[in-house]
């Protein structure tokens, strides 16, 4: 038992992707354990998004190699790459709830035509993950009538609701005005405090130092530094790494 | 006197039976058009290089080339090659393959409209390509092209009234007959024109129906 809780349940080796001739990640690798919390930080265009993109494949990387509770993705077949991807549970910075459909069956609907699970069972299922984000009363409305707090919590059930083995969280609470923050980062919490493996891009210092087992700075494709919190935060060795938790942490404070 | 009954017991039952053919015309070609429209726009969206170019040819050459010569490549020119159509299958293949090229128009147009996150959303939950086009895609890009979509079944309709051109009797090619017949061009004509404003009318309305019925709260077609 010991050993399989060693070895992470996603490994990530060797990344590199350039668009054009503009490199935008430069080899980097980074392995996340079973209940862990990793978060990464570091300023836009540091190419996070495409980190966690290439992670499931949503972008091709060029190079590198992504494991999945040790077993190395054969991307290149489909059928692996989509089984793959109903594991790899991935939450957007703007949502990308479907727009035809309803919060449940926005939940639903990866259940029954992904996973071919029957309507009955799905529709439960996806009930009770709409409950856990706290949007049961709100099961019936479309994308268009709900707040983009309560669209980005559909959008974490959605994940949850495909049994994920990992998270990848794309700054989640970046298109949400202050006061609807709270309310996404409650969710993330009590899925962390449950356990759940994670891998999240944020800007929100505050709430990553509080949730991270890791906090990783990353700037210009690479990983600048990497450690627990207050080692990043309070005692960085690389210079680049203070300046940019300075003002991030000045920022937070200011709002 | 006299010609209220002529028009009563000679033109109307003639040219409902001229309308009866332009309905069994237009509901083939019609929902066959709509079928290779999806398809094509799908096709010009989402294919591979090859079958992209593929639709796109077929467009520009089923849109570029007027209807009427179209009708008589398939029905003339064929059995050149040894093919026959009756002129009702000429005027189906011909109908629905140029609504199609059009439709395929529309469709594109909607699917460009799809925002692109959704379909990130949609692969990384492990849908397949077909199966995000079918349950995430299409159920909107319809929804959006509708309007469009609407346009051509109207037009759709009122070009049917060429398939008299390859001895396809329909509406107005009844209307002709009856009108060489009897001289009342005037008369026969201003019923045919009617017949076909009905017949849009109805389409019309059904359309504005399934647009009210498809309407979705963020999908609503706002009217002024």
């Amino acid at each position: 038992m010991a050993r399989t809780d060693n070895n992470p349940v996603l490994k990530v080796e060797n990344v590199r992707k350039s668009f054009g001739d503009k490199e935008i990640l430069k080899g980097l690798s980074l392995s996340v354990k079973k209940g862990e919390v990793k978060v990464i930080i570091g300023p836009s265009g540091g190419g996070k998004s495409t980190l966690l993109q290439c992670i499931n494949f949503l972008v091709v990387p060029d190079e590198g190699e992504v494991w999945l509770e040790g077993r190395k993705i054969n991307y290149a077949k489909k059928r692996e790459l989509y089984a793959y991807r109903q594991q790899v549970g991935m939450i957007f910075q703007d949502f990308n709830l479907f727009d035809h459909l309803t919060a449940l069956e926005n939940v639903q609907i990866g259940l029954v035509r992904v996973k071919k699970m029957d309507k009955v069972s799905a529709h439960e299922r996806a009930a009770a993950e709409l409950r856990r984000v706290g949007l049961a009363e709100h099961a019936g409305h479309y994308p268009a009538q709900l707040s983009g707090g309560q669209k980005q919590r559909v959008s974490i059930a959605r994940a949850l609701a495909m049994d994920p083995k990992v998270m990848l969280l794309d700054e989640p609470t970046s298109a949400l005005d202050p006061e609807l923050i709270g309310e996404v980062h409650a969710v993330i919490k009590d899925l962390v405090a449950n356990g759940m493996t994670m891998l999240m891009a944020t800007h929100q210092i505050g709430f990553a130092s509080v949730l991270a087992d890791e906090i990783i700075f990353m700037e210009d494709g690479c990983i600048v530094e990497q450690g627990p919190p207050t080692q990043i935060l309070l005692n960085a060795q690389c210079t680049r790494t203070k300046e940019f938790c300075a003002k991030i942490t000045h920022l937070s404070a200011d709002s | 006197m006299e010609e209220l009954v002529y028009i009563q017991h000679e033109v109307l039952p003639s040219l409902f039976q001229g309308l009866w053919i332009s309905v069994l015309l237009i509901i083939p070609s019609a929902s066959l058009g709509l079928v290779i429209g999806i398809l094509m726009g799908a096709a010009r969206v989402f294919a591979g290089r090859p079958v992209m170019m593929a639709a796109n040819i077929y467009v520009a050459l089923f849109r570029g080339i007027p209807l009427v010569v179209q009708l008589f490549i398939w029905y003339f020119g064929l059995p050149y090659f040894g093919i026959y159509f009756s002129p009702f299958l000429a005027s189906v293949v011909a109908f629905s393959l140029c609504s199609g090229a059009y439709h395929s128009e529309y469709i594109r147009g909607a699917l460009l409209s799809i925002k692109k996150g959704q379909m990130l959303a949609a692969e990384a939950l492990g849908f397949g390509r077909l199966e995000m086009l079918r349950s995430i895609v299409l159920p909107q890009a319809l929804r959006r092209a509708l309007p469009g979509c609407g346009n051509e079944l109207i037009y759709l309709i009122k070009y049917s009234s060429l398939a008299y051109m390859v001895t396809c009797i329909e509406l107005t090619g009844k209307g002709k007959i009856l009108a060489s017949h009897s001289f009342k061009y005037t008369e026969i004509f201003l019923i045919v024109g009617a017949f076909y404003l009905v017949l849009v009318s109805l389409a019309g309305l059904l359309l504005r129906h399934m647009e009210n019925r498809l309407s979705l709260p963020g999908f609503e077609f706002h009217r002024t």
